[in-house]
């Protein structure tokens, strides 16, 4: 059977999410890419370039229009019949039409997947990552939400049908207000390399350290909640238990103590490196690279040096 | 109005849990447990709304052993006025968890469920959602501001590209983040005045609910162990590491 996958995307462009998403789900079955929302012509085309994609379904209405979770779950429940399994990414759209999709299907969720061993068995985090949980599902039909920074991309190439589906849904919730962070950096949570910043900067003056550093290395940034509570940085830069999770390839941690609910979201990373003043951080003990030393002086040297 | 706040009786936040050898689970015996953080800030936005004069009663609700007593009597000396147990021994999936809370909603017809964003044991990040669909209201999860604007609810919600505000009619469902508030800690006469709030004990079984899981558990594993790499010595020799680490990355 075919599985039906969610595309995050922010109206104007897919996330990068989805193609990791997509690469999930075809070890689940042949895959169907729905995109909801309103104007989402573009998005749409660019789905149906992803390998692996048969066919593109388009939802277009107003009442998609913020993609709020009470339509889009209404829409999902309507299209649900035919597919295995439910997809979409573990970041805002699915974290909150997924649950809600499977109380009205009476089904269990299973959310933050990070590892598929077949059809019906999962792997899951749980304590803030300090243990994994496999699970098995003997529910006719799987609803998930799947951590996209454990997954590849899927490639690019196809040429997948795009086919319009009735959106006829009802909007419940007004949406009132966005707040975006305007940024020129790569999205955090599938971001190559980032370099993350702790609250010892000390004002968000200061924090633009962090930001400058990134710029150099083509990097995004990210926060403790510490820098996040005390205004540094935006809510969403936040990487942690709370925040975004992520899986860069290399992770760079200035001021940063490693707290365990901070450490659940660099869990993937590949290789980190870590700054601080105090040998005896918990981060510096799990670093690939560590440098003992005063972020105030190192900081700008490396920016200076790798400018280079 | 009147308020439901769901609580949850989960191992302590700053508990690093250990996994057991057999894999059956992560060590609980002889682990501090506590409120779960985001719970308390969702009673916090309660005892808030009450005391702006929005609030006429708000009432507590947990699952689990009897010992979920200790997190229930936690809200009531922060304010709440009456505390529900529903008793439940071993893991009640998060389906189940959520058509409890419909069965405590068709009692107490509250206007407004109150819950965390998510339980920092399970990390699930579901109840509210379900609950939701369950009763059929609009829901704004991940809140960190919420208003009462001409009857309903204005709510700032944390989202991935950062902040929206949505406007939500009540009845309704709101799941707390952690920057909605700050939880006031419950002064010694609040904690004794607490043990005479009633507190009604009922099991599970009263309710109708089918509590047996949907999820097979087959084990439980510790995560990949990291262990300490290389120190280096200045600025100098970490522009040369991370130029190699890029070159490696540019060479994938
Ligand atoms: C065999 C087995 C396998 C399982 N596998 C999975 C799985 O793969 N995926 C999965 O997501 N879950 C799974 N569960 C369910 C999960 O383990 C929890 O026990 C579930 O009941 C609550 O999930 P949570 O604490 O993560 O809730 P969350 O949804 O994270 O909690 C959100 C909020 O809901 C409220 N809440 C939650 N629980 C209670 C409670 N008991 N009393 C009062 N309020 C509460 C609180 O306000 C809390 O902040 C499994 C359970 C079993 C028995
Ligand atoms: C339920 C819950 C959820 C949470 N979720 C998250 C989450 O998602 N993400 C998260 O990050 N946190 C989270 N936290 C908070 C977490 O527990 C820590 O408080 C936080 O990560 C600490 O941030 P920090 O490293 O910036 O600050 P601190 O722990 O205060 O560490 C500052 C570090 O900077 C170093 N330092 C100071 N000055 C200098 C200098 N001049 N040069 C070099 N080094 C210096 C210090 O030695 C220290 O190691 C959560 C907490 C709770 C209770």
């Amino acid at each position: 059977m075919a599985v039906l996958v969610l595309a995050e995307h922010d109206f104007g462009a897919l996330s990068a999410s989805t193609a990791r998403i997509v690469a999930a789900a075809e070890q689940l079955g042949p895959v169907d890419l729905l995109v909801a929302g309103q104007g989402v012509e573009a998005v749409a085309a660019e789905a149906a370039k992803l390998a692996g994609v048969e066919k593109v379904l388009v939802a277009d209405s107003a009442a998609l229009s913020s993609l709020s979770p009470e339509p889009v779950a209404a829409l999902l429940a309507r299209l649900a019949e035919p597919y295995s399994h439910i997809v979409a990414a573990a970041a805002a759209t699915g974290r909150d039409a997924i649950p809600r999709l499977a109380a009205r299907l009476d089904l269990m969720p299973v959310t933050d997947v990070v590892a598929i061993h077949g059809p019906t068995r999962f792997d899951r985090p749980i304590y803030a990552g300090n243990a994994i949980e496999t699970v098995s599902s003997g529910q006719a039909k799987q609803l998930l939400t799947i951590r996209a920074s454990a997954f590849r991309p899927a490639a690019s190439g196809n040429n997948a049908p795009i086919n319009p589906v009735d959106a006829d849904v009802a909007a419940v919730a007004r949406f009132l207000a966005a707040h975006r962070t305007e940024s020129d950096l790569p999205e955090l949570s599938t971001a190559q390399v980032v370099v993350a910043g702790g609250v010892s900067f000390g004002s968000a003056e200061k924090f633009a350290l962090v930001s400058e550093l990134a710029k150099v290395l083509g990097a995004a940034v990210g926060a403790t909640r510490a820098a996040v509570d005390a205004g540094y940085a935006p809510n969403d830069w936040q990487v942690g238990q709370t925040g975004k999770i992520i899986a860069p390839d290399l992770y760079i941690a200035i001021g940063i103590s490693g707290a365990l609910q901070h450490l659940a979201g660099i869990q993937g990373a590949k290789k980190i490196i870590a700054i601080n003043k105090d040998p005896e951080a918990p981060l510096m003990k799990i670093a690939d690279i560590a440098l003992v030393g005063d972020l105030f002086e190192v900081v700008p040297e490396l920016i200076a040096g790798l400018k280079r | 109005m009147k308020i439901l706040v769901a609580v949850k009786r989960v191992v302590d936040h700053a508990v690093r849990v250990r996994v057991r050898p057999d894999g059956s689970g992560v060590e609980t015996e002889n682990v501090r447990m506590s409120m779960n953080p985001f719970d308390k800030h969702a009673i916090e936005a309660a005892v808030q709304l009450a005391e702006a004069g929005h609030a006429s009663e708000i009432v507590v609700v947990s699952i689990g052993p009897k010992q979920s007593n200790d997190v229930i009597l936690t809200a009531l000396a922060m304010g709440a006025h009456r505390g529900i147990l529903i008793e439940a021994d071993g893991r009640v999936e998060t389906l189940a968890v959520a058509k409890l809370l419909k069965a405590v909603v068709a009692e107490e017809q509250p206007d407004l469920v109150l819950l965390g964003k998510q339980a920092v044991d399970d990390d699930s990040n579901q109840v509210g959602q379900m609950l939701a669909g369950l009763l059929d209201w609009p829901q704004a999860t991940f809140a960190s501001a919420i208003n009462v604007v001409d009857g309903g609810l204005e709510v700032t919600r944390e989202v991935d590209y950062g902040r929206a505000t949505v406007g939500v009619a009540l009845p309704a469902i709101v799941t707390a983040d952690l920057r909605l508030n700050s939880p006031r800690n419950a002064a010694l006469p609040m904690v004794m005045k607490a043990r005479s709030k009633p507190l009604a004990v009922r099991p599970a079984a009263e309710f109708g609910v089918d509590l047996t899981p949907r999820l097979k558990l087959e084990k439980v594993s510790p995560p990949a162990e990291r262990v300490a790499g290389r120190r280096v010595a200045d600025a100098a020799a970490l522009v040369a590491a991370i130029s190699s680490e890029l070159s490696e990355l540019e060479a994938l």
